[in-house]
């Protein structure tokens, strides 16, 4: 049976147990009970040295009532007898104060065992030596290029529980390993990032390697005029962007009418090469295989060959609209319903060298920053280059740009994407890590240029 | 629960007796509560307790630093002993001492002020008015959502020191806010009320809500989202432009606020939130701003009751007022006790800040502010020709906090101070220093109003902030507007 010590399934049991004869106590037989535990460490360094290493530790227990169509959530980390007792009351009291809501579900109820774990012992027992052991071989790394590191690195190890009146037992726990790391040289910088469930496929030497051969790249950087121009983005670009449309492919998100998907589901949107699934089975992907009221969770077939198909459906949307669950929704009650978040993405069969030695003129984008929705229909996105901008000319890098402002519709991306690398897991700042290849785009618009 | 300044006491004891030369432990007790209401049914009933110590200490010159809520002693003792053990190993990987600038040990109790507990209101009370602002949106059949909320919260935090500060604080905050979008042929618009994103968020009780007079505004809110779809859109090209003193809140947070952080100046940064092109060079030399430019940094009470405002920071060192731009010249960072040091200052300037008692203090913008300015309001909308912008949409600003590009919720062409079409999808962008030097007149304080801005990321694990920001109406000249049209 699935268990770490982090949140022992016995503990599980009896936080459950106490929250329960607490609620029916004060006339409430039908609650939800979610407990999380976690234990993560953090080393950061700038300017070569380590400047700040953190460790935490917190476990809270979440107490959602179901009274007569209406429900409440209260979340406390005293976990003892009165602390339980205390939240217990909070959750029915803001229960019995709500609205009923005729769309509200009763408890989910299912007896299938999804319970899994993505742990790795070696990362549960990265301690603060270990960890500063590498992040030291990693600046060197950097350091021999006469160049600076910034960075972190960091383990995680994380349990969850989702317990229900009816019967409903999940447990998921998972161990997270994390590298950054920034190279900078006098007028440049390179950056490589990378997280994964398996400790060992984290290497900070290696990614060290790549961010200073980024930042010795595009030493000495020109200035491009901006303007639309064929790019090659790296998965990390590429999710970071992307990445932004997801929250959209959201029953929930269609009713509200905020969806990009309003009035296009089924229609062909995006180019013929782009499909797009959320599989949690996958591999390369974390996180736990149910949601937030314990829903197991099934692949989705966002995307067939440029046409979107499903989206994700909470209990509760899929009630409305006469659908099945999908295993999407967020823990109740929340404003926004449900969404993927474990998106892979087809890709193609080029190495991302391939991809740069297909361009003649072009640019070749290390990383996307600060990306915020300017317009919600088509999905423009504003952001800025960073860390790594290079110019392609006739196939080969030309060296470093200065960095670019962009205005780009996601739609139109992807119906401009020529050819795609294998996709692979990436990690970046601006959205959720995806399993995503890299992609040449033409036309990617460009609207400014800054000065670095 | 047990007496937290007591066991921020024995945390600090546990972490002393391994002989390290400094130390200080933070108890913090947090209490939440958040309604919200989405197209007349309850969206959000929730509560949130949360109680925990973190322990920073510094060891052969490297800092460590572990929290829990595991608040036995065994706990507590395990906590300091893994900072203890955390800060050897940061000392295997350095360069230089990290060293603190001084400051003297206070022993202090302060609570901020608070008219109306929002706590003791009744939740049922709460959702009430949201459900009265829904329906007053959803009034106008063609808004297709309308969401409203408010979020309350308590932080008592007990902060105690090796150099033998003690003190204890108790922060409440209210927020509240609604937005109305309309969803017309491909075209979503929106509009928000006291702003976007969550609305206002100030160091007050319940009397905020009082204030805002939510159910007054709803009605043009909501009409407004509506007509968005059939105004023109912003023009691309060159003009005037004034601002409402909310935009104007998000640009000083980010054009400003952002770039004086001296942890960020000096790398620390460097891998996350980025740098800044505010080197030490410029410090007291660079043209920040026109000359009537006026910008402060300023924690304490009397700059009002903002979501930077505190009496100490959470390296205890007392809230201050900091001159950031000068009659437009650079004059000041913000700083902590390592930073001041590191840069030779006499003492921190106090904006030392953690999001939560698991988080390590930061430096995180207090309340940064543009002072209220000489000119009219006349004055200020008084150009010939310009573009008026009202709340945001978007943000969006470079790694170095020089090049950034906003998008505002609706824009008025304006004629000799008189708005003369309704345009939609307004944006303009341009460099952090040419913006503030473009600036050609500030309305007067009575058009003054201290923003909140709940939800500033910074760090690794990132911590959520909230700051202050304080502006009137701002016109400037010559900037750049239409930019992130496609074409």
């Amino acid at each position: 049976m699935i268990e770490t010590d982090l949140l022992p399934r016995r503990r599980c049991q009896e936080l459950f147990e106490a929250a329960a004869r607490s609620a029916a106590r004060q006339g409430a037989a039908e609650i939800e009970v979610t407990l999380t535990a976690s234990n993560e460490a953090l080393t950061r360094f700038a300017n070569n040295e380590i400047h700040q290493n953190v460790a935490e530790r917190a476990s809270f227990l979440s107490v959602r009532a179901v009274l007569d169509h209406r429900t409440a959530r209260a979340t406390t980390n005293r976990l003892d007898a009165e602390g339980i007792a205390d939240v217990v009351e909070q959750a029915v009291l803001l229960t019995k104060s709500s609205e009923p809501d005729p769309d509200l579900q009763p408890l989910y109820e299912d007896d299938a065992n999804v319970d899994t774990a993505r742990y790795a012992e070696s990362a549960a027992r990265c301690g603060p030596a270990e960890r500063a052991r590498s992040v030291g071989e990693a600046i060197r790394r950097v350091e021999s290029e006469g160049q600076t590191a910034a960075g972190i690195y960091s383990v995680n190890h994380h349990a969850e529980a989702v317990l229900n009146s009816r019967g409903v037992y999940r447990y998921y726990h998972e161990t997270l390993t994390q590298c950054s790391i920034t190279a900078m040289g006098p007028d440049s910088s390179g950056w490589a990032k990378a997280s994964s469930t398996v400790h060992e496929d984290v290497d900070p030497v290696a990614l060290a390697r790549r961010a200073a051969r980024k930042a010795k790249l595009s030493a000495n950087p020109r200035e491009l005029e901006p303007g639309r121009y064929t790019v090659v983005l790296e998965p990390a670009a590429v999710l970071d962007l992307v990445g932004q449309i997801f929250p959209d492919f959201s029953g929930t998100a269609l009713h509200d009418q905020r969806s990009f998907l309003n009035e296009r589901l089924g229609q062909k949107l995006f180019g013929e090469t782009i499909s797009i699934w959320d599989h949690a089975d996958c591999p390369l992907q974390t996180g736990a295989p149910f949601d937030g009221e314990g829903v197991p969770r099934r692949m989705l077939a966002l995307v067939e060959r440029g046409i979107p198909k499903e989206v994700a459906w909470s209990r509760a949307a899929a009630s409305r609209t006469g659908v099945e669950p999908t295993g999407h929704g967020f823990p109740l009650p929340n404003e926004v319903g449900e969404a993927p978040v474990n998106i892979v993405m087809a890709g193609g069969r080029a190495t991302l060298d391939e991809l740069v030695a297909g361009v003649e003129r072009g640019i070749l984008v290390t990383r996307l920053w600060y990306i915020r929705e300017v317009e919600p229909y088509d999905k423009i996105m504003t952001g800025m280059t960073r860390d790594g901008t290079f110019l392609i000319e006739n196939g080969e890098i030309a060296g470093g740009l200065k960095n670019f402002r962009f205005n780009q519709s996601v739609v139109e991306l992807l119906n401009h994407v020529e050819a795609m690398s294998e996709s692979v897991r990436a990690s970046g700042e601006e959205a959720i890590d995806m399993v995503v290849p890299g992609m040449k785009v033409h036309e990617f618009h460009f609207t400014e240029v800054t000065r670095f | 629960m047990k007496d937290m300044l007591d066991l921020a006491t024995r945390a600090l004891d546990f972490a002393l007796r391994t002989g390290v030369p400094y130390a200080d432990a933070r108890a913090e007790d947090i209490r939440e509560r958040h309604v919200a209401v989405k197209n007349g049914k309850v969206a959000v009933a929730s509560t949130l307790a949360s109680a925990g110590i973190a322990i920073r200490v510094l060891r052969d010159g490297s800092w460590g630093f572990a929290a829990t809520d595991d608040l036995t002693a065994a706990g507590l003792e395990r906590a300091a002993g893994l900072a203890v053990e955390i800060a050897r190993a940061s000392a295997t990987v350095k360069k230089k001492d990290a060293r603190l600038a001084p400051e003297a040990p206070h022993v202090a109790e302060w609570i901020s002020p608070c008219e109306i507990d929002p706590f003791s209101t009744s939740v049922s009370s709460n959702l009430d008015l949201l459900l009265k602002i829904d329906a007053e949106l959803r009034r106008n059949p063609a808004v297709t959502l309308a969401e409203s909320s408010l979020g309350f919260s308590r932080k008592r935090q007990y902060l105690v020191s090796s150099e033998g500060s003690r003190i204890t604080q108790t922060r409440t905050t209210t927020g509240a806010g609604y937005a109305a979008y309309s969803f017309q042929d491909g075209d979503i618009q929106k509009r928000s009320y006291p702003n976007s994103f969550g609305g206002q968020h100030q160091l007050k009780g319940y009397e905020l809500v009082n204030e805002l007079r939510l159910l007054e505004h709803a009605p043009r809110v909501a009409d407004e989202a509506v007509a968005l779809h059939r105004a023109d859109p912003c023009p691309e090209g060159v003009f005037d432009l004034i601002l409402d003193s909310s935009q104007l809140g998000l640009q000083i947070h980010e054009s400003i606020g952002h770039p004086i952080e001296l942890d960020r100046v000096l790398g620390s940064e460097a891998n996350y939130a980025g740098m800044s092109f505010l080197t030490l060079d410029k410090l007291n030399s660079l043209g920040y701003g026109s000359e009537i430019v006026n910008v402060v940094c300023d924690a304490r009470l009397s700059h009002g009751p903002g979501l930077g405002t505190f009496a100490f920071d959470d390296e205890g060192v007392p809230a201050q007022s900091t001159p950031i731009i000068s009659d437009g010249r650079f004059t000041g960072y913000m700083t902590s006790r390592e930073t001041a040091a590191v840069v030779g200052a006499p003492r921190s300037n106090g904006t030392m800040r953690a999001d939560g008692w698991a988080r390590l203090p930061l430096i995180r913008m207090t309340n940064v502010s543009l002072l209220p300015g000489a000119q009219s309001i006349a004055e200020v909308f008084g150009a010939d020709h310009g573009i008026y912008m009202e709340t945001n949409r978007s943000w969006s600003i470079d790694d170095k906090r020089y090049n950034f590009q906003f998008g505002c919720e609706i824009g008025w062409e304006m004629r000799n101070g008189k708005r003369v079409r309704m345009l939609k999808n307004p944006t303009y962008s341009g460099v952090s220093t040419e913006f503030w030097n473009a600036c050609a007149a500030i309305a007067g304080a009575e058009h003054w109003t201290l923003w909140g801005v709940p939800n500033c990321g910074k760090g690794q694990p990132e911590q959520v902030m909230g700051t202050g920001h304080g502006a009137s109406p701002a016109r400037f000249r010559n900037i750049k507007i239409g930019s992130a049209q496609l074409d």
